[in-house]
């Protein structure tokens, strides 16, 4: 009996012990921080994406306390809603931010861009692309290899196994530009989303002279212009052989779209056209 | 040419090395030990060995396929190894039931839970080993005479380690020990069989010599020197060389890639480790053998020398000539 | 005891099957295409235009900056455009496309045959006729030679390495050369170690060349200052620091330069080249390219001018396997994989490998058994798979403290491994993102 007394008092003094002592140690080095810090970590989405360009959330609310206004930041996760509590928590006034979301910009499929060389490497596309410009003709174009697939938090992008092409699901990307970083072509781009998710870019990165792209693929832009010569808003620009379309100008009025000789202009979620007659086309022009 | 050319980065040539041919280097190292187990022990031998590779290359097979749900890679060869080692750790007269348990705690609990080969923290033998010990005390520590042992007395009789600390005048002499007929395990038998076995190792580069010769080192050091002021058998180094699990230990189940040191430097003091050990328990412990524990102390301790440790860089040395 | 490097190395099968085969010539093709990008630095710019009449020798493309290295035509005829063709890098580069007429040379290149050995020229008149000639690192690196032969202010070179060792397997073109150049070559190093200042050239050679080591020998007792080691047969042997600390027992430290332990390397094709611009007049325009290969019916050493596709030689060489999977151009343990034979020769191709398709494709890669082979077998004294880690997950600055940016890329590594794991490709990746990030770290300083 005594033996087990003295094994509970003794044990039960060192666990006392140590327990002053973690108390007084954790009172000794304790970091004192704003408690509003925390709170505004609460309410994001703790994602840990770094789509804000902090690195991780409780990076983000650090920055959002200190800051003075909250202008420029944005957790393009959370979106509005989360702001909203944010400027809530802090007492200030969330900004309006556009909604974006990434858009691919190719469309070289195995059926339009042949392949022309077996790719054994590692599935990798940044390894990929600095060893050579591609299984196919185009140098410029995606590669196929999912580079932007593993850096995607939110599940929102995945290879089409048929197209060997990276597609974006719409209401899971947050736009955080994980894949646009990851990307070792550049082919990703944040665009705006649009009323309705509606979208229009040129679905090509290639900057080749236009025979020697149309060799390639035969959606690749050649840069002619007509685009740029039908569109009403200046919002086409032609560089390097390629046109661009800018998100800021683009009104979305679908014109650049069927005048591309390659079809290397996309349109998504818009109904389907109908047939006009040339006095209705001249009437919208004016319009 | 109609097909298309393979183009991936450099190198494009391959040494050729595989996993399985390292494997098999191991097997065919543990032949002579094998060999000179089967003289010894006759048929018990054959049956303990075969059934220990039996049941680990089918609970990983099993296992792999039906709890991991991925493609069983048995015929890499190392369950067949784990097999082979665990088997050479037990006495040959272990109930089988039990010696299945060994292997379905060594596979499925000391390597697969881990994540399989490459992996796994701890020897999957030497775990396998201990966990028997410490689950089956009294049928893990009963040694069958061998047929042909000097010291025959009914039919167990303790091993060398077992008398060297109680009874060191029924020793074996010490060409007994190297040639092997002593009693023991079926792995402890002889010196000469698994120092062929190292020999073959060291030749095919299946390993290289520090572990083996580290450990060895300083069972012999550490021994030595304590024999120098006290000449007892407990201390020879001799004896501590060529009995229990040393030699098999230091050669087959401390050199396991996946459980010891990347850098030449991190294998010596891993090995040391080991010889320190085993010899401390040798002397001071409860146990009469140390090595399995030891190795398994050291196996812990891999990960923070690799840390601690780098190979030998080049342009550290900047001028000798 | 052969001299050899101290840490690491391996030992591939050497497949010397071409080393006995003279060098031979190939014809010129209607066309040539010469990338204007064929050295380390800034691409050339182009000096010629559409309808430029060329002859053989001619400046076509000019060194921008300091790091860089002239192009000239290595054939006569007239341009036919400067536009985009896919080179060694893999992606479509700038090139002079020329129409060859006739093979007409300009009239300073000496093209007589007979040995010239006087050189009378001071340090940095060598120095400028080696610029001048667009004379690169013809071991496969293509360093421009004025650049690595000019040390920084404050450095001074002691020995002159002539590499002559040649450790990838399968490649010979070094070893022809060495056979049938050697006075050419003795000349060079003279001339070399004149431009440098220094009194003594060790030629390195690797032990599978005797009939070189012993050709060389001899050659060299003429030469005061110049001696012939043999070296043992191991890769990477021929790594420029493996080379030093070989010959002279000095590693060069991390980060630093060959000519900070007072080396300085030239390859022998390159020593070539450098007696023939300053003794000749003749810039680099054609070099021996050794097309080898498991299924290649004629393995043979082609003096080939910069600019012929890479398909001539092929063809040159009893025509392309049936059974061919890959194209390496170089050597199979550095050397690059082409996606295609319209590739022109540069002044960097060192060989032509056909791997027949059972070769080409790699095995499935598994998981890493910890087996340290890599370990043992760097030469910089890596730990290959721990960078491969490191890498994979992004840890860049655990990766600069293992030293990744010390890789040599020599493939020992991939080579190794039972567990076929691509190391060599994401250390490459690795060293690349943390290079990267020294480079910023330097400018924001």
């Amino acid at each position: 009996m005594s033996v087990l007394l003295t094994a509970v008092v003794t044990l039960g003094v060192i666990g006392a012990g140590s327990a002053a002592i973690l108390y007084l140690i954790g009172q000794k080095f304790k970091v004192d921080e704003d408690p509003r810090i925390q709170e505004v970590q609460d309410a994001l989405p703790a994602a840990n994406c770094g789509g804000c360009g902090f690195p991780g959330c409780a990076a983000f609310a650090s920055a959002c306390v200190k800051a003075e206004t909250l202008d420029g930041l944005n957790c393009p996760v959370g979106g509005q809603p989360t702001m909203d509590k944010v400027a809530a928590i802090l007492g200030q006034t969330a900004p309006v931010a556009v909604k974006k979301i990434a858009v691919v910009r190719c469309s070289g499929t195995c059926e339009h861009r042949p392949r022309t060389n077996l790719y054994d490497g590692i599935s990798n596309c940044t390894i990929a692309a600095a060893l050579y410009g591609g299984d196919t003709g185009c140098s410029f174009g995606c590669l196929g290899l999912g580079d932007c697939v593993e850096s995607c938090t939110f599940d929102a992008i995945h290879i089409n196994p048929e197209t060997m092409l990276p597609e974006v699901v719409e209401d899971k990307c947050t736009a955080c530009g994980a894949c646009v970083k990851a990307c070792p072509k550049d082919i990703i781009e944040l665009r705006k989303q649009g009323p309705k998710s509606r979208r229009i870019y040129v679905s090509c990165v290639n900057e080749e002279k236009g025979g020697v792209a149309r060799k390639s693929c035969e959606v690749a832009c050649i840069g002619c212009s007509k685009c740029q010569q039908v569109c009403p808003f200046e919002a086409i620009t032609i560089t390097n052989n390629l046109a661009y379309i800018i998100d800021d100008k683009c009104r979305l009025c679908r014109k650049c779209v069927p005048v591309c000789p390659t079809n290397s202009i996309l349109e998504l979620n818009f109904p389907p056209r109908r047939d006009k007659s040339p006095k209705e086309e001249a009437a919208t022009v004016d319009a | 040419m109609e097909n298309k050319l393979v183009v991936s980065p450099s190198p494009h040539i391959h040494s050729g090395d595989t996993i399985e041919k390292n494997m098999y280097g191991v097997l065919i190292a543990l032949i002579p030990a094998f060999l000179v187990a089967l003289y010894v022990f006759r048929l018990d031998a054959l049956i303990i060995t075969a059934l220990a590779v039996l049941f680990c290359v089918g609970f990983e097979y099993l296992i792999v396929k039906y709890v991991m749900k991925k493609t069983p890679t048995v015929s890499d060869g190392s369950a067949i190894i784990t097999g082979v080692l665990l088997a050479f750790n037990i006495p040959s007269n272990l109930p089988i039931w039990i010696l299945a348990l060994g292997c379905l705690f060594a596979i499925g609990v000391a390597k697969l839970s881990f994540g399989g080969l490459g992996n796994n923290i701890f020897n999957p033998a030497i775990a396998g080993r201990i966990f028997l010990l410490i689950s089956f005390p009294a049928q893990m520590t009963v040694w069958p005479a061998p047929e042909t042992a000097t010291t025959i007395d009914a039919v167990t009789s303790a091993t060398v380690l077992g008398n060297l600390k109680s009874t060191p005048e029924l020793l074996p002499s010490l060409q007994t020990m190297f040639l092997g007929t002593e009693a023991g395990s079926l792995g402890e038998m002889s010196a000469l069989a698994l120092l062929l076995g190292l020999g073959w190792l060291l030749w095919k580069k299946v390993i290289t010599w520090h572990i083996p010769v580290s450990i060895m080192a300083t069972v012999t050091i550490f021994t030595g020197i304590l024999y120098i002021f006290n000449p007892i058998p407990l201390y020879n180094p001799l004896i501590h060389l060529f009995s229990g699990g040393l030699m098999l230990g230091a050669i087959f189940m401390a050199t396991d890639y996946v459980t010891s040191p990347m850098t030449k430097k991190g294998m010596l003091i891993y090995g040391a480790g080991i010889g320190f050990i085993t010899v401390a328990i040798r002397l001071w412990g409860a146990y009469p053998e140390g090595v399995s524990f030891a190795i398994l102390l050291m196996n812990a301790l891999t990960p923070l020398i690799n840390n601690y440790t780098t190979p030998k860089r080049f342009g550290e040395v900047v001028k000798h000539g | 005891m052969l001299k050899t490097f101290r840490i690491g190395g391996i030992h591939p099968k050497d497949k010397k099957v071409s080393a006995g085969n003279a060098i031979q010539p190939i014809a010129i093709p209607n066309q040539v295409i010469i990338p204007l990008g064929q050295h380390i630095g800034a691409p050339c710019q182009p000096v010629v235009k559409k309808g430029d009449t060329v002859k053989v020798g001619t400046l076509i493309g000019k060194t921008v900056g300091f790091v860089s290295a002239n192009i000239h035509s290595s054939v006569s005829g007239t341009v036919l455009k400067i536009d985009k063709a896919v080179d060694a890098s893999g992606y479509r580069r700038d090139a002079v496309f020329i129409k060859v007429e006739g093979d007409e040379w300009e009239e300073s290149v000496d093209r007589s045959s007979d040995l010239k050995k006087e050189c009378n020229l001071s340090s940095k008149e060598i120095l400028d006729k080696i610029a001048a000639a667009g004379i690169v690192g013809m071991g496969g690196a293509t360093f421009p030679t004025h650049v690595k032969l000019t040390p920084p202010p404050g450095s001074k070179p002691e020995i002159l390495i002539i590499n002559g060792v040649e450790c990838e397997p399968w490649l010979t073109s070094d070893h022809r050369v060495m056979m049938e150049k050697t006075e050419e070559i003795m000349v060079g190093i003279t001339i070399v170690m004149k431009a440098l200042n220094v009194d003594k050239a060790i030629i390195g050679i690797e032990n599978n060349k005797k009939d070189a080591i012993e050709k060389f020998g001899k050659s060299a007792e003429n030469y005061p200052g110049i001696t012939v080691e043999a070296l043992k047969v191991q890769y990477p042997q021929g790594g420029e620091k493996q080379l030093i600390d070989a010959l002279t027992g000095r590693q060069v430290p991390s980060g630093a330069l060959p000519i900070s332990v007072g080396a300085v390397v030239q390859n022998v094709g390159t020593v070539l080249a450098i007696y023939e611009a300053v003794q000749k007049n003749k810039p680099l325009i054609e070099r021996v390219v050794t097309v080898t290969g498991k299924d290649v019916k004629q393995p043979c050493n082609i003096l080939s001018r910069v600019g012929i596709p890479v398909g001539n030689l092929i063809d040159a060489a009893g025509g392309l396997p049936e059974t061919t999977g890959k194209i390496v151009s170089g050597g199979p343990m550095m050397g690059k994989a082409l996606a295609s034979t319209d590739v022109p020769v540069t002044k960097g191709t060192s060989g032509i490998l056909v791997i027949p398709t059972l070769e080409a494709k790699r095995k499935a890669m598994k998981d890493c058994i910890r087996c340290a082979k890599c370990v043992s077998i760097c030469p910089m004294g890596l730990n290959p798979t721990l960078l491969m880690n490191l890498t994979e997950f992004e840890v860049w600055d655990g990766a600069e403290k293992q030293r990744i940016t010390d890789c040599i890329e020599c493939g020992s590594c991939s080579y190794t491994c039972p567990a076929d794991r691509p190391l060599l490709d994401y250390i490459r990746l690795g060293k690349g993102r943390v290079n990267s990030i020294i480079r910023t770290r330097k400018t924001n300083a």
